[in-house]
């Protein structure tokens, strides 16, 4: 460390989301990091700013069949479609698996109909976990997921209604297979969310032309990694022009260049998704990339960087 | 188990086998330290749009020289490009993974086919006991001779260009094979065969599985398949072939 280095102030980069302090921006984005488990020897979970888990149902739900997934030129379709052990393992199992790390634990919450929704939220209120997301946004299942997020009415009547039931902070995850972004984000503002989370997968399809057939089982998928970034940036900025409330953003984040991106469009924190399935380190570097920035630029507090463009 | 992490290894040697089918020797010492046969290795290609690591099952180790032999078949664009590594070069690959072959002591038989032949090579070379080894190809044969030293080996070729004309099961039949276990590679339809044929002698069998992978270390949940028993990890009767497997008892899986 040299002369200069040492005369930097402290690098702050906690960050606040309803009422809960995340020690700094970065979480993953649900559904490619389990419950955490499988990354624990590639990451310290306890140096992520949160865990946020796989959707969790009521019962567990077996997904779809294979393949469920295909790889596109610069990010791939999925189709796993919730498979889950349901909330009974993962408050028996994950959750005290997590709780061993100094972490934040964000629990993805599905379901078929909002009254399972409402039932998880409410068992997980119950417990030591720190927030809940609210998966409207999956493109994958034929019930619930998706169908309640592409309509600034449902949106706003599902987000009222597990917001009866939750004692915990809620964010609404948003699908981006939508027409105006900042309508649906404005939903679940009005209905009671205390943050939103986008971008879920964007819908996709790929074709074999040797088989002359569809590649995944389920036909259709959803789209992740840096092919949909700019979308997701877009979007994030859209729905930061549209709400109050904070933003989780993700996208096809792969290093610190790419979440900054996002935290510059008006994310307070943001999630890595598939970067993890391609470097199981990934959450590490972006958190390393993103404080070697603001080294570099000598940004003493990341709130700084929140939503600074075009300002 | 020590930590699988990703790495850039060097590559000692590629060469084409057969029309398509690969011969890639990588120098990894710690790798092939701890591999085991049936295990497999994800490779990385270089093209930044291809970001899914290809997983390639373990063909050969060896261990005194630090290297591990991989034989692949090109079916896409990132297959192509590994094949165009050449020795010297560097490649991006993490491993080993999942859980390969248990070796019994028992008269066992191995079933390969087609490019689920190489992984039954490091096989056939630890299993010290009696064995016969069946290898199944649609026409052009590949890896044959490398398993005559290490049993009685029977070739079928769909066409009948060399050994019995058919499947894997025709050649068995033939020759009128049987065994007490059977260790088996290859697509879905033979592996079935495998293991109805298992059955009607009695024979306990294990079979290494394929199916399209993302992260290779039991996180994305794309690569399952159907087991008897509930699964430990989503209690849904879906195993994942990556990390319980690829290789599972024929009994504990639903083909």
């Amino acid at each position: 460390m040299n002369n200069k280095d040492k005369n930097i102030k402290k690098i702050n980069m906690e960050v606040d989301i309803g009422g809960i302090r995340f020690k700094n921006p970065v979480t993953t984005a649900s559904g490619t990091f389990g419950s955490g488990m499988e990354y624990s020897d590639y990451v310290d979970l306890s140096s992520l700013g949160a865990v946020t888990t796989k959707g969790v149902s009521t019962n567990p739900w077996p997904g779809n069949p294979t393949p469920r997934v295909a790889e596109t030129y610069g990010g791939m379709l999925n189709a796993i479609g919730l498979q889950n052990p349901g909330i009974d393992v993962f408050l028996q199992r994950d959750l005290p698996f997590l709780k061993s790390y100094d972490t934040k634990i964000i629990v993805n919450v599905v379901g078929k109909t909002a009254e399972e929704y409402c039932e998880v939220v409410e068992r997980l209120s119950e417990s030591e976990v720190d927030m809940l997301e609210i998966n409207i946004s999956c493109p994958n299942v034929k019930e619930g997921g998706i169908a309640f997020g592409q309509d600034p009415i449902r949106v706003e009547a599902i987000t009222s209604q597990v917001r009866k039931y939750s004692k915990k902070p809620i964010i609404i995850k948003l699908s981006p297979n939508v027409t105006d972004i900042g309508e649906i984000a404005r939903a679940a503002e009005a209905g009671g969310a205390d943050a939103i989370s986008l971008i879920n997968t964007l819908t996709g399809m790929k074709i074999d032309i040797e088989r002359r057939d569809f590649l995944l089982a389920n036909k259709i998928g959803g789209l992740s990694g840096p092919a949909i970034k700019p979308i997701a940036v877009r979007m994030v900025y859209q729905a930061a022009c549209a709400v109050k409330i904070p933003i989780i953003g993700m996208g096809g984040i792969m290093n610190g260049e790419d979440a900054l991106e996002f935290i510059m469009a008006g994310a307070t924190m943001v999630a890595v998704g598939t970067a993890n399935f391609i470097n199981p380190r990934a959450t590490k570097e972006v958190m390393d990339g993103i404080e070697a920035y603001m080294v570099r630029n000598n940004i003493g507090d990341i709130k700084e960087l929140i939503g600074c463009v075009g300002k | 188990m020590s930590l699988a992490d990703k790495i850039r290894l060097k590559i000692r040697q590629q060469d084409r086998l057969e029309d398509g089918v690969y011969d890639l020797w990588i120098e990894a010492k710690d790798m092939a330290a701890t591999a085991g046969p049936g295990q497999f290795i994800s490779l990385y290609c270089n093209d930044g749009g291809r970001l899914l690591p290809r997983p390639i099952s373990i063909c050969e180790i060896d261990k005194k020289e630090g290297l591990i032999r991989l034989v692949y078949r090109v079916i896409g664009k990132g297959t192509d490009e590994i094949s165009r590594f050449r020795s010297g070069d560097y490649i991006e690959c993490m491993g080993p993974l999942g859980n390969g072959f248990s070796l019994e002591d028992k008269k066992a038989l191995i079933i390969g086919g087609g490019i689920g032949i190489p992984p039954l090579l490091e096989l056939a070379k630890q299993l010290k006991c009696e064995k016969d080894i069946v290898l199944g190809y649609r026409d052009l044969t590949f890896l044959d001779k490398d398993f005559e030293s290490y049993g009685n080996v029977y070739l079928s070729t769909e066409d009948g260009s060399v050994g019995t004309k058919g499947n894997v099961i025709d050649a068995i039949i033939e020759h009128g094979l049987t065994a007490d276990i059977i260790y088996a590679c290859g697509p879905t339809p033979m592996l079935r065969g495998v293991k109805e044929y298992a059955k009607s002698i009695g024979a306990t069998a294990q079979l290494s599985l394929e199916e399209r992978m993302a992260c290779g270390i039991g996180a994305c949940l794309a690569c399952v398949c159907q087991s008897k028993d509930l699964d430990h990890h989503t209690n849904v009767n879906n195993k994942r072939i990556c990390k319980e497997g690829p290789v599972f008892y024929a009994d504990d899986i639903i083909l």
